[in-house]
């Protein structure tokens, strides 16, 4: 795949070092050359594990070519003044140097199978995809211009929940953007999520399971409380399965289980299907 | 485990001297008063001593104190109750009470999480965690009260969502994100009211206000101390450390802008003097929905939006502390 020039831009320098190398897939023990993993998408070639997704990457995979970024501005603080083994300050410059991110999230515009679409899509590498104000800020911002434009939006979520080191400013966050969705969704716009390994507590309990259609990829471990807490509490072990993609699909929690290389067509064909509905109301309105 | 056990236990046993003195000057003619108001004198040094200022893990002991009124005694209060029960799919939570009442001749939904006063009661409201069942009981019951367009009245006090295989199997995440829409579009006056403990999403399902007041000793926190002990450090017994880092008491969360009011309790905690704290809590939820009264529907929920769309706080300027 062509990299656009916006991502070249954006990707930071531990792409060339990264390059040469080899990553072992945590599911099959395979070795696979860093580069033809990456042509692949980031899924196992030989046992088809996907591994977690850099939020530019994911991009560029969806965006049929431009993305515009917005909410990039908006950045962390410190609102608690927490520091436990590590300051959260510190915390925040090690995972912004490490992920070339400057927060747990990307969001923006850009057009997917030709259609017009705000995308936000969550990082787990950016403190493991914690909600924190930055987060909750951005997709508040995202869902209020998509609302202005009238354009459905599309969020990738990949969360631990929310964010300790903000305490309840991070619960808080899970309000706000509940917020954002309703009058989104409210004035008859569309959200869809695409539930990505691991989607867990905070952000699962709010917009990912808010959305009108809910996508997940195959092995993505989703759910409110983790599976550390939850065999903590009942003291055994859980089924491997157990909060699996494909064991919510079995129970009715989610529409559809979708591999990597088919999302951006499942996401085009859905908003084909909004696009001719809208067109129909907009008819039989008149 | 709780700081103030072996105090309690100093307190409790003064109380009953006290009592015993009085009892035995009440039928005899020796004056005893000065023997008794130097135990009294002696039992007050040791309230302030031990309850003035409480850090952070001693509130949280005190908001989990057995004899802190809960849910039910407030609802209990109310001038009448008819409680309404069940998700309409699969049961009804016991971990939640909730139905139609007066307060002061106002009509309100009141919803509260009930953990248990006793051991048995506890297993039967599973010590006020709340399963998919119970938010989504929440959820119609908030939903019926803008039906019936009373406002709605909860009391908050769980250590958050009940973390089982069945929870997890009857989709905890859906059911919690769906109360917290229901609550975002009632189009009625909501005032939550964090009695006990506030436990993260769990806590926030019933959270979701236009005025929260909070008692003196009651926590709110994005996870109990425990939970972000886990978290955090995969040590749940780091709790105490946790709860010193997630400014989780009412001050804090006053201080924030988080909380609306802050709700005075007894020197010792609400336990001390239960009947009291149950009706200045009440006296306060009153006076919050006399306030809102005001708002047209719209109105509110342009207020509501507006409020939480302000709940954070970002960027280089952002104010670290007390913004």
């Amino acid at each position: 795949m062509p990299m656009p020039e916006w991502l070249n831009r954006r990707r930071g320098k531990n792409d060339d070092r990264d390059a040469a190398q080899w990553s072992k897939c945590p599911n099959c023990g395979e070795m696979l050359y860093r580069r033809d993993l990456a042509a692949n998408l980031y899924v196992c070639s030989r046992c088809g594990y996907h591994f977690r997704m850099g939020a530019y990457d994911r991009i560029s995979t969806i965006v049929d070519g431009d993305f515009t970024e917005i909410g990039a501005e908006v950045r962390s603080s410190d609102p608690l003044l927490w520091s436990d083994r590590k300051s959260y300050p510190a915390k925040l410059a090690g995972d912004r140097e490490r992920s070339g991110l400057s927060e747990g999230i990307v969001c923006g515009f850009g057009e997917i199978g030709g259609y017009e679409a705000a995308l936000g899509v969550m990082d787990f590498h950016f403190r493991g995809g914690t909600m924190g104000t930055v987060v909750g800020e951005r997709v508040t911002l995202l869902l209020e211009e998509a609302r202005r434009r009238r354009l459905p939006c599309v969020l990738f979520t990949a969360s631990g929940g929310a964010r300790m080191e903000e305490g309840m400013f991070a619960l808080m966050q899970l309000a706000k953007t509940t917020a954002a969705v309703t009058r989104f969704m409210g004035d008859g716009n569309l959200l869809f999520t695409v539930l990505t390994d691991p989607t867990t507590g905070g952000v699962s309990a709010s917009f990912a399971f808010q959305a009108d259609v809910v996508i997940a990829e195959p092995g993505a471990m989703i759910g409110f409380a983790g599976r550390r807490v939850i065999e903590q509490t009942i003291r055994q072990r859980l089924p491997d399965r157990f909060q699996t993609a494909e064991f919510l699909l079995e129970k009715g929690h989610i529409d559809m289980v979708v591999e990597r290389r088919h999302i951006k067509d499942i996401l085009a064909r859905l908003l084909e299907y909004a696009a001719k509905g809208a067109q129909r109301l907009q008819e039989a309105s008149r | 485990m709780n700081p103030f056990a072996e105090r309690e236990k100093a307190l409790l046993e003064l109380e009953r001297r006290i009592g015993e003195l009085r009892a035995a000057t009440a039928d005899q003619p020796t004056d005893m008063s000065s023997e008794i108001a130097a135990l009294e004198s002696r039992y007050q040094e040791i309230l302030r001593d031990v309850y003035g200022r409480p850090t952070a893990w001693q509130r949280v002991h005190i908001a989990r104190h057995p004899d802190r009124p809960t849910a039910l005694e407030y609802i209990t209060a109310l001038d009448r109750f008819d409680e309404l029960h069940g998700d309409r799919y699969y049961r009804d939570d016991q971990a939640v009470v909730g139905g139609l009442g007066l307060l002061r001749g106002r009509a309100i939904m009141a919803i509260g999480q009930q953990r248990g006063r006793d051991t048995k009661e506890n297993l039967r409201r599973n010590f006020g965690m709340v399963a998919p069942e119970g938010y989504r009981k929440v959820r119609r019951l908030a939903l019926l009260a803008s039906r019936f367009g009373v406002p709605i009245v909860t009391f908050i006090d769980t250590k958050g969502a009940d973390p089982g295989i069945s929870s997890e199997e009857h989709a905890q995440s859906e059911a919690i994100a769906q109360s917290l829409v229901a609550f975002t579009n009632a189009r009625v006056p909501i005032v939550a009211a964090v009695v006990g403990e506030g436990g993260s999403g769990g806590a926030l399902a019933l959270g979701i206000a236009d005025r929260v007041i909070m008692l003196e000793n009651s926590t709110y926190s994005v996870a109990s101390p425990e939970g972000c002990a886990a978290i955090l450090w995969a040590d749940a017994s780091k709790a105490e450390e946790a709860a010193e880092h997630l400014k989780l008491t009412a001050q804090d969360l006053m201080r924030y802008g988080i909380i609306d009011e802050v709700v005075p309790e007894p020197l010792g905690g609400a336990n001390r003097d239960p009947n009291a704290v149950v009706a200045r809590v009440l006296e306060r939820v009153d006076a919050a929905l006399t306030a809102l009264e005001r708002l047209t529907p719209s109105e509110l929920l342009t207020a509501r939006y507006e409020k939480y769309r302000r709940m954070g706080a970002w960027g280089e300027r952002a104010p670290a502390v007390g913004g």
